[in-house]
C-alpha cells in the first residue's frame, strides 16, 4: 500500500477530483493549506505595493493499493496542471497497515 | 399638523443619525486587524453610550446656550441636565416650528458622538482604551458642544457681516473630530509593522466587505445627517439636501477610484469607499445650498483629495488606519470653503467668512488636543506595550477574542 500526498491549486480540485474518481480512486481526504513557495503574488493596498509568499492550496492524502499507484498519480499529473509556476507537488510513501474500523479487517482490502 | 409631519420627518433623521454608528463600527473593523475587533467595538459603543449621557448633562446646555444680545459668543451654558419648556403644564409646542425641545436634543445628540468616533478609527490597533475613554468624555462632553456654539448656538461665527456657513458639520462635526484625529496619531506614531526600513508597508484590513457594508450604512445615514439639518420637512429644501448629498457621494468614489487607478495601478476599493465618505463629508457644508452639478464638482474634487491625502499621510509617516484624517479632516476643510466658492452663497465675503471659520476651529482644537491628549500621554500613556499591540487589543485589554471557536 502507498500514500500519496498532493498539493494543488484550489482552482484544480474540481477537475482533479474527477479525474481520479474516473480511474477508480474513490475515497481521499484534503484539507485547505496555506504554504510558501515560488510564486509571489503582488498586491496594492491603499497605494501601498506589498506581495505576500503565502499560498493557498488544497492538500489531498490518498492512500492506495500498489496496482492502484500509477494511474492515481497520472490522473492528477494530467488534471492538475496548468503548466504556470505553482501547480504544486506529489509525495508517495509506504503505508504499514490499514484497518476498517466498522469490522477490524485490515490490509488492502480495506481501501476497496 | 405642520409640527407634527416637520418632528416626525427629522425624528426619521435622528433615527438615520443612529445608525451611522453601525456604520463607523463596521467600516473602523473592517480596515483593520482581527486581533483589535473587540476594542474598536468597545470604543464606538462607548462613544455612542457615554456621548448621548454626557449631552444630556451638560453638552446640550453648552452648544445651545442662548447667549445674550451683545455677549462674545464664544462660551455660555444654560444649566445642568435636560429640562423641557412648559406652557401651562403641557411641552411648550411653539419651541421650534420644525420639531419638539426632545426631538432637538436626541437629534444633535447622535451628532455630538461621530466626532469622537471618527478619532477612534485613527487610533486604532495602538491607544490605550482608558486613555482613549477619557478623552471621548472630555472632547464630546465638553469640547464638541462648546465649539458648536461659535455657530450653531447662535456663538460669533453666526455673528459675522457674513456669518459663517456650515449646513450640517464638514467643520463643526467632521474636521471639529478630524483634527483631534490628526494631533492624536503624530502624538501616538505608526503602529508597530507599518513603516520598516523606512518605507511605509501595507497593513491590509481583515474584513472588507464588512467595510463595505459600513460605507453604504453611513451613506444612508447621510441622509438623516444632511436631511436633518435642514430642520424642518421643508419639501423643496429636504429633496435638494438629498440630492445634491447623494450625487456628491457617487462623484466622490467614482473620481477617487479613478484617480487610485490612474495612480497606482489598482482598482482599490478601500479608495472608492474612502471616496465616497470623501464626497459626503465635502457636501455637507453647503448641502442646502448647491445645485447638482455643483455637488457634483464638491464631489469629484472630494475624491481626489481623498487619494492625495492618503498617499500624503503615509508620506509624512503618520499612520491613520481607516483614512479618517483624508475623510473628516481634509474634505471637512473642502467642504467649508466650497461653501464660498459654488453655490447660493458663493462670494469673496463668504470664502473669507469660511476662511475664518475653518481657522477658528483648527485653532481651538488642535490646541484642546494638544492638552487633553498630549496631557494623557505624559501622565497615563497613551500607547499600549509592544507585546500588547503585536498579540492584539482584544487579548490584554479586554480578554476577549472577536472570533471565538
Amino acid at each position: 500500500m502507498k500514500k500519496v500526498e498532493a498539493i494543488i491549486r484550489k482552482s484544480k480540485f474540481s477537475s482533479v477530483k474527477k479525474a481520479l474518481h474516473d480511474v477508480g480512486v474513490n475515497f481521499f481526504s484534503y484539507w485547505d493549506v496555506t504554504g510558501l513557495g515560488n510564486e509571489k503574488e503582488g498586491h496594492v493596498y491603499r497605494g501601498v505595493a506589498y506581495s505576500t509568499s503565502d499560498i493557498q492550496r488544497r492538500f489531498l492524502s490518498i492512500v492506495v493499493n500498489d496496482d492502484f499507484l500509477d494511474v492515481t498519480i497520472n490522473a492528477i499529473l494530467e488534471s492538475g496542471a496548468t503548466g504556470d509556476v505553482g501547480d504544486g507537488k506529489i509525495f508517495v510513501s509506504d503505508i504499514a497497515q490499514a484497518y476498517r474500523i466498522r469490522t477490524g479487517e485490515k490490509g488492502g482490502e480495506t481501501l476497496n | 399638523m405642520e409640527l407634527t409631519t416637520n418632528n416626525v420627518w427629522m425624528m426619521i433623521c435622528t433615527a438615520l443619525v443612529f445608525f451611522m454608528h453601525t456604520g463607523f463600527a463596521f467600516l473602523e473593523i473592517g480596515l483593520t486587524r482581527k486581533k483589535n475587533a473587540i476594542n474598536i467595538l468597545f470604543k464606538n459603543i462607548f462613544i455612542i453610550t457615554s456621548g448621548l449621557l454626557l449631552y444630556g448633562i451638560v453638552g446640550f446646555n453648552l452648544m445651545y446656550p442662548g447667549f445674550a444680545e451683545g455677549a462674545l459668543g464664544v462660551f455660555g451654558f444654560a444649566g445642568f441636565g435636560l429640562e423641557a419648556p412648559l406652557v401651562n403644564g403641557a411641552l411648550d409646542m411653539a419651541y421650534n416650528e420644525g420639531y419638539t425641545y426632545w426631538t432637538d436634543f436626541l437629534f444633535q445628540g447622535m451628532f455630538a458622538a461621530t466626532a469622537a468616533t471618527i478619532v477612534s478609527g485613527a487610533v486604532a490597533e495602538r491607544m490605550k482604551i482608558g486613555s482613549f475613554m477619557i478623552f471621548t468624555v472630555i472632547y464630546v462632553g465638553f469640547v464638541y458642544p462648546i465649539l458648536g456654539s461659535w455657530k450653531w448656538g447662535g456663538g460669533f461665527l453666526d455673528q459675522l457681516d457674513t456669518p459663517f456657513y456650515d449646513f450640517a458639520g464638514s467643520t463643526l462635526v467632521h474636521s471639529v473630530g478630524g483634527w483631534a484625529a490628526l494631533v492624536a496619531v503624530i502624538l501616538l506614531g505608526a503602529r508597530i509593522g507599518k513603516i520598516k526600513d523606512g518605507k511605509v508597508q501595507a497593513i491590509p484590513g481583515h474584513n472588507i466587505p464588512l467595510a463595505t457594508a459600513g460605507v453604504l450604512i453611513l451613506w444612508l445615514g447621510w441622509f438623516g445627517f444632511n436631511g436633518g439639518s435642514v430642520l424642518s420637512a421643508d419639501p423643496e429644501l429636504t429633496s435638494l439636501t438629498l440630492v445634491t448629498t447623494c450625487i456628491a457621494a457617487a462623484a466622490g468614489g467614482v473620481f477617487a477610484a479613478i484617480a487610485s487607478t490612474v495612480v497606482f495601478k489598482n482598482l482599490d476599493l478601500t479608495m472608492f469607499l474612502n471616496g465616497i465618505l470623501g464626497g459626503l463629508v465635502g457636501i455637507t457644508a453647503g448641502a442646502d445650498q448647491m445645485s447638482p452639478t455643483d455637488a457634483v464638482w464638491i464631489g469629484a474634487i472630494a475624491g481626489l483629495l481623498i487619494v492625495t491625502a492618503v498617499s500624503l499621510i503615509d508620506r509624512l509617516r503618520l499612520d491613520d488606519p481607516v483614512g479618517a484624517i483624508a475623510v473628516h479632516l481634509v474634505c471637512g476643510i473642502w467642504g467649508t470653503l466650497a461653501v464660498g466658492i459654488f453655490g447660493a452663497l458663493a462670494s469673496t465675503e463668504q470664502l473669507v467668512s469660511q476662511l475664518v471659520g475653518v481657522s477658528a476651529y483648527a485653532l481651538a482644537c488642535i490646541l484642546s488636543s494638544i492638552i487633553i491628549i498630549g496631557g494623557l500621554k505624559l501622565t497615563l500613556g497613551i500607547r499600549v506595550s509592544e507585546k500588547e499591540e503585536i498579540q492584539g487589543l482584544d487579548i490584554h485589554e479586554h480578554g476577549m477574542s472577536a472570533y471565538s471557536e
